[in-house]
């Protein structure tokens, strides 16, 4: 068994209202000095061994994330 | 006999009854299909209408694209099928890789609820044919991830070959690259939009019937394959 992370951000390119609107409201929250919020979706999948990084580089690119707008990293972490 | 056109139903959906309803104002016969049998009915063209597939999970139509029902469109409509999308239908349609780009969260956040225009770019599609050039139509949008982007390269190749064929006026509601709202697959038999032509069917309960063109369209486009056969 081992634990993967799978880590899915909007490309550069693309805009992302959400995380606009999250650095917008640190400001009125007293917080400064953020000059930049991107917002992405972090994924934790339990695997056995029988699941290569091949197997795992297409779920993330098939499936969690859509490469037409969105970049993906796939990486096996310390239990 | 008149043609007969599938409507899509996955859990999640909400306008199916309604563009059922706009298929049987055109004169067709609207045939439920249902997202977990493979099985198209022999229908003659296909919707694929509005809602929240799957709740929206992981992304807008991510999860409905896997659906039975679904291979058995991709694979009909690269035979020649007519296909439409309408909102999430759309949302469908790009992630099965049926049409290029993607939608994504509006511009400003807001869920965004109105009676839109929209000018007719390509009357020639399975879809737009009862258009005039340049018409200019109003239908409802209501959508809050209804942003349509594609690389710069998709764009350029989207609006050389005309596949844009609808297109918003008189402001971008959502933030869509080059005001899109909606486009064709190369061959023009596959549409999706984000607007909602089923909901402008009847003076009495939308803005306009603007949309019943759509849905007379497919039976121009279908009329070529009934003599054939």
């Amino acid at each position: 068994m081992a634990r993967v992370v799978v880590d899915v951000m909007p490309k550069p390119e693309i805009l992302d209202p959400q995380g606009q609107a999250v650095a917008g409201a640190l400001p009125r929250l007293g917080f400064h000095g953020v000059t930049e919020v991107r917002q992405g979706k972090h994924f934790e999948l339990e695997v056995d061994d029988s699941v290569d990084d091949e197997t795992l580089a297409k779920i993330a690119e098939g499936f969690l994330a859509n490469p037409v707008i969105e970049d993906w990293t796939v990486r096996r972490v310390e239990q | 006999m008149s043609p007969r056109i599938g409507v899509i139903t996955f859990p999640g959906t909400l306008d199916d009854v309604d563009a059922a309803r706009a298929v049987s104002y055109s004169d067709a016969e609207p045939v439920s299909l249902w997202h977990a049998d493979a099985d198209l009915k022999g229908v003659d063209a296909v919707i694929v209408p509005g809602g929240f597939s799957y709740g929206d999970y992981l992304r807008c139509g991510a999860i409905a694209r896997f659906a039975p029902v679904m291979g058995s469109v991709v694979e009909a409509a690269r035979g020649g099928l007519p296909v439409l999308g309408i909102c999430n239908g759309f949302q469908i349609l790009c992630e099965a890789g049926l049409l290029p780009g993607a939608l994504v969260r509006n511009e400003k956040l807001h869920f965004v609820c109105r009676d839109q225009w929209l000018r007719v770019e390509n009357n020639t599609t399975a879809w737009s044919t009862r258009y005039d050039a340049g018409a200019e139509v109003l239908i409802p949008l209501k959508s809050g991830e209804g942003g349509y982007v594609a690389d710069q390269a998709t764009l350029d190749a989207l609006e050389g070959e005309g596949r844009v064929v609808f297109r918003y006026v008189g402001g971008n509601p959502n933030g869509s690259r080059n005001d899109i709202a909606g486009i064709c697959s190369a061959d023009g038999r596959v549409v999706g939009l984000m607007p909602h032509p089923e909901h402008a069917i009847d003076a009495l309960t939308g803005p306009s019937d603007d949309g019943l063109g759509v849905f007379y369209s497919a039976l121009d486009a279908l009329k070529p394959l009934a003599t054939a056969g």
